[in-house]
């Protein structure tokens, strides 16, 4: 599928300024940080939901929890992919009952990802709402599922493959397209 | 992963990924909702040649949290007690639609030929086969062992350098052949403790030290120490003179107890003789994890289902439901 043709389209100063943006939005849709409650979907989520969390924490004065959630158990794919080891999903001790809680994922592509991460949230507690931050939205969605708060919108080929590389995980920053 | 079969070929990755992934699984138990959608529309079969209880009561939590559907198979009372073959038995689970089959067997091997035999497609599990092995008993002492020591932290830890004395009827038991292999594989130390009578003939290819007295075994300090059950219908051959004897020479009593040092834990998989190989001040004592055995015993067949059923089957890969996730 790939021919190895690969462009850089997001450089680490364009992610900065999309998690700072995203950060804002977050504070002014929830009015504040009163009960927000960051999940992120392993891998590139979580980090993603740390960075989102620390900047929330800068600009409303107020900590906000940060946890993961894993989807892996959740999936509709399992047995059409090999073998996915789960990661660990760890709750922030206050709960998620009553809580707006916003999901962090890296690329938002059919959706299936978030309809499971609903599912889990569905058998932890009953968040008072649920909001979806991506980094980047590639498109093609095959379920009624729509961000919030959104990165950069990437318009993309089916076949094209989206990569987010960040620095905690990866060694590197920046988004790629392979096509 | 396709089988478990033993824990002899289990390698030091696959066995920290089942540890790993148990883990996860652990964390689920403690949730309200403990069911997991995972396994939906699998069907998964119990296939029970020997009398138990626990192992499959196990299984079958196990198999229900991950919402799989489950057939319990007991030969007492079925066809092969009018003289079916496993061949022809196992044939009619494939025709039913088996995704996995659980399968606990009197003959040594026979999950190894119910898996390579061609007869069925379905991914087999060892719940114990004759005195050959018990993989899952192994994981979930494994875990236990990793557990007490490291909490919260074990995730991807292995056993190096823990100590573990097994005690008791070495000679028939599964258990105690699945944790030497595995506990050896992890790093640990295998000391295996019994009347010469109880040890195998041979077991110079075994990775463990063997000593006949308990007391020796004590004075080394183990990190656990796990007693086995006396196979009370197995002791038909003047194994040992008398169940009283065997008690006060190899049975865990309060005092030797107290010379186990700080920290060190006392395993059993159940189900206990009170009074024979073990006390009950043992057995009651906070050092004990029988019952934590029990509990991590589901965790830890809830992710070898998963890792034996989840991933997909030769032939049904779907390219286009690849996400941009690793």
């Amino acid at each position: 599928m790939s021919t190895g043709n690969t462009r850089t389209v997001m450089q680490s100063a364009d992610i900065a300024r999309a998690l700072t943006r995203i950060s804002h939005e977050i504070l002014e849709s929830n009015k504040g940080a009163d009960d927000l409650l960051l999940l992120g979907i392993p891998t590139r989520g979580v980090t993603l939901a740390e960075r989102i969390g620390a900047l929330l924490g800068d600009i409303s004065g107020s900590a906000v929890p940060v946890g993961a959630l894993d989807v892996t158990m959740y999936r509709d794919d399992l047995h059409r992919n090999p073998t996915r080891t789960p990661r660990p999903t760890q709750i922030p001790a206050s709960g998620i009952d009553g809580k707006t809680v916003v999901l962090v994922d890296d690329v938002l592509f059919s959706g299936r990802s978030i309809r499971a991460a609903l599912d889990a949230l569905n058998d932890i507690g009953r968040p008072a709402a649920v909001r979806l931050a991506i980094l980047v939205d590639r498109g093609h969605r095959e379920l009624p599922i729509r961000p919030d708060f959104v990165g950069k919108n990437l318009p993309s080929a089916r076949s094209e493959r989206v990569n987010v590389h960040l620095t905690e995980v990866d060694g590197t920053e920046e988004v790629t397209i392979e096509s | 992963m396709r089988h478990l079969l033993d824990t002899r070929t289990l390698t030091r990755e696959d066995a920290l990924l089942v540890l790993d992934v148990a883990e996860d699984m652990r964390d689920t138990q403690s949730r309200e909702v403990k069911k997991l959608p995972t396994l939906r529309g699998k069907t998964i079969v119990n296939l029970f040649f020997e009398d138990s209880t626990r192992t499959r009561i196990s299984f079958e939590a196990a198999a229900k949290r991950l919402s799989a559907d489950v057939i319990n198979f007991s030969a007492k009372g079925s066809s092969v007690s009018k003289g079916e073959s496993l061949q022809d038995t196992a044939q009619t689970l494939q025709a039913m639609g088996a995704d996995a089959v659980v399968i606990r067997h009197g003959a040594s091997g026979a999950p190894q030929t119910l898996a390579t035999s061609g007869w069925i497609t379905a991914g087999v599990v060892n719940a114990g086969d004759g005195t050959h092995e018990h993989p899952t008993q192994a994981l979930l002492d494994a875990f236990t062992i990793r557990k007490r020591r490291f909490g919260d932290d074990s995730r991807g830890r292995d056993l190096a350098g823990v100590r573990v004395a097994i005690v008791g009827d070495i000679l028939h038991s599964r258990v105690a052949r699945s944790n030497v292999w595995l506990l050896h594989t992890l790093g640990a130390e295998v000391t295996l403790v019994a009347p010469p009578t109880l040890i195998p003939q041979d077991v110079s290819a075994w990775p463990a030290k063997i000593v006949y007295d308990l007391d020796d075994a004590i004075a080394e300090r183990p990190d656990a120490i796990m007693m086995l059950r006396i196979q009370l219908e197995r002791m038909n051959a003047a194994y040992f003179p008398t169940e009283r004897e065997y008690s006060r020479r190899w049975g865990l009593d309060a005092a030797r107890l107290d010379a186990l040092p700080p920290g060190s834990i006392v395993m059993h998989p159940g189900p206990m003789n009170r009074g024979l190989e073990i006390s009950a001040d043992a057995a009651d004592s906070p050092r004990s994890t029988v019952l934590e055995q029990v509990a991590n015993g589901v965790s830890v067949r809830m992710a070898v289902l998963y890792l034996v059923l989840a991933g997909e089957r030769p032939g049904e890969r779907d390219t286009n439901a690849e996400e941009h996730a690793p």
